[in-house]
């Protein structure tokens, strides 16, 4: 069901601190002026703001937010599980939270020092999900599964083995991310573009698909968004960025990133019953938009993906990158920040905010024309719109 | 549990450091009993269902009855790779890490011991034996079947 118009949540602030590889400061001073630069770009204060959301494995919280920023009252807050897989996940409850009046301005951040404090992407026993729930550390540890490289690979080679896709079809989306990011000014890599040569001799994570170039690259860094309804976003600053439909499905026996052991696993099913829920909603398909941020801890995701959210057919999505269908002046250019391989990866968050931007038209490579954006993190979608 | 370590006959112990299993509750059943050197699966009581990982109460029929079944150690690689770096912790040299679907239908992360990684291949035929962890528990792992 389509909310009216005026009633319709919609992106109005989006803050961010640099990225680095040493912040130099605490994770809670990160989130406070990603939030705080958010609630600025909206034309907003921290007065304003009567709910906030992050979700889990990041160590600010609600009593953070309103300590630092002297936020008087919330109303609604949460936590949402799945590490990255929930950056787009936090759409759907700040829509419906905001939607529904459970509060009217919510703030959503990410802030981690995941690369100065504690080395996210090694081997840790720290690094678990709140609930425990997924079972990658207790049945992986002892067999030298022990990094998300490792999950991730394990999870992706049957793909990779029935559809004979090369580790240079890998590289072709590092090189294509690298190339996006090289004339961003705000990414990590800016100015540093790779050759399909240079992935190839990157040193292996995890033989034989994740060459060093085919990882994201764990980031110091806080990302913020400011969500409200669209008929309080008339006196923001900012064109609003409405959400016109945001979902996630989470399937029986399946799991976080150790999702093994239920199903194909040459198929994302998740993605394909997130497309049909979020087409209804939106009243378009991801496949229709003008621009794709699609979540790219490692470069297998990227194929999975754009086939399970129906880009292109069964097999076919190495060969729809290598046609060039989502390089910049493709069909769908896919990351122009450079994702979350170039820009930097605080979890899934920058590409939302860089989709934010592509629809007010002050992105650093900015598509012409864009009138919608797909943000997607595996398991959620979202559809965001003039 | 405290089980004796029992070295793969012939063999020394190739990773003496790797980790031990982290047991919880529901999952420790599964790791005493490869302690034993038996190879199971959680077995629902109420509808005879196998499940792994282990469950607290059976996602089909509600049950709690939790029973064990003992499972036939043969079974296929579904998916394989080799953690390069950084090193897998307490592995002296990079392991295969495998997913192993064994003929009852169950999935299994596990290492396939014994192959060269040029040599591993999804769809290689399998059977389970039992590694030693730095505290001296047996885990199963892997190698590949002998020819029938």
């Amino acid at each position: 069901m389509m909310v009216d118009r005026n009633a319709q949540a919609a992106i109005v602030g989006i803050g961010q601190t640099e990225f680095s590889r040493n912040s130099g400061r605490s994770e809670q001073q990160l989130m406070a002026e990603a939030v705080l630069a958010a609630l600025d770009d909206a034309g907003l204060s921290p007065k304003d703001v009567d709910g906030c959301l992050t979700f889990d494995l990041d160590n600010s919280d609600e009593v953070d937010l309103m300590r630092n920023l002297g936020v008087e009252e919330i109303k609604y807050t949460l936590r949402t599980p799945q590490g990255g897989a929930s950056s787009v996940t936090t759409l759907v409850h700040a829509k419906k939270a905001v939607e529904s009046g459970f509060c009217d301005v919510m703030v959503v951040w990410r802030a981690m020092n995941e690369r100065s404090a504690y080395r996210f992407g090694q081997p840790n026993l720290n690094i678990q999900p709140s609930g425990r729930s997924s079972t990658f550390i207790e049945w992986c540890f002892p067999y030298g599964a022990q990094t998300p490289a490792v999950w991730e690979a394990l999870s992706c080679a049957p793909y990779m083995n029935r559809y004979g896709v090369t580790s240079e079809d890998l590289g072709r989306i590092a090189v294509l991310l690298r190339s996006n990011a090289a004339t961003n000014p705000i990414a990590w890599f800016h100015g540093k573009p790779i050759t399909l040569e240079d992935h190839q001799n990157s040193k292996w994570i995890v033989a034989p698909w994740l060459h060093l170039l085919d990882c994201c690259q764990e980031s110091d860094g806080g990302v913020a968004l400011v969500i409200a309804r669209a008929d309080r976003a008339r006196d923001t600053k900012n064109k609003p960025a409405r959400i016109l439909g945001a979902e996630y499905a989470f399937l029986k026996n399946h799991e976080i990133i150790s999702d093994y052991y239920e199903g194909d696993l040459t198929e994302l099913a998740v993605s394909q019953r997130v497309t049909e829920r979020l087409t209804r909603a939106a009243g378009i398909a991801p496949r229709e938009t003008n621009v794709a941020m699609i979540y790219d801890n490692f470069t297998p995701q990227i194929l999975r993906q754009t086939e399970g959210f129906g880009f292109c057919g069964r097999g076919e999505a190495k060969d729809y990158i290598r046609d060039g269908h989502m390089n910049l002046d493709g069909r769908t250019p896919l990351s122009p920040n450079g994702g979350l391989m170039g820009e930097a990866y605080i979890h899934g968050m920058n590409n939302i905010t860089e989709g934010v931007r592509q629809l007010r038209g002050t992105a650093a490579n900015q598509v012409k024309n864009v009138e919608t954006v797909f943000c997607a993190s595996g398991v959620a979608g979202a559809i965001l719109g003039l | 549990m405290n089980a004796e370590p029992l070295a793969m006959s012939g063999d020394t112990n190739p990773n003496p450091h790797r980790p031990d299993p982290i047991m919880t509750v529901d999952g420790a059943p599964f790791w005493r009993a490869a302690n034993e050197g038996r190879f199971v699966a959680q077995k629902c009581g109420g509808c005879g269902r196998l499940w792994h990982p282990p469950r607290a109460i059976c996602p089909d029929c509600l049950s709690k009855d939790r029973q064990e079944q003992e499972l036939s150690g043969r079974g296929t690689v579904v998916s394989w790779v080799m953690p390069v770096h950084p090193a897998a912790f307490g592995f002296n040299e990079p392991p295969i890490v495998a997913l192993v679907e064994v003929e009852e239908g169950l999935r299994f992360v596990t290492n396939v011991e014994g192959v060269p990684a040029d040599q591993m291949r999804i769809g290689m035929k399998v059977e389970v034996g039992f590694a030693t962890t730095s505290g001296g528990n047996r885990i199963p792992v892997f190698h590949p079947a002998k020819e029938a």
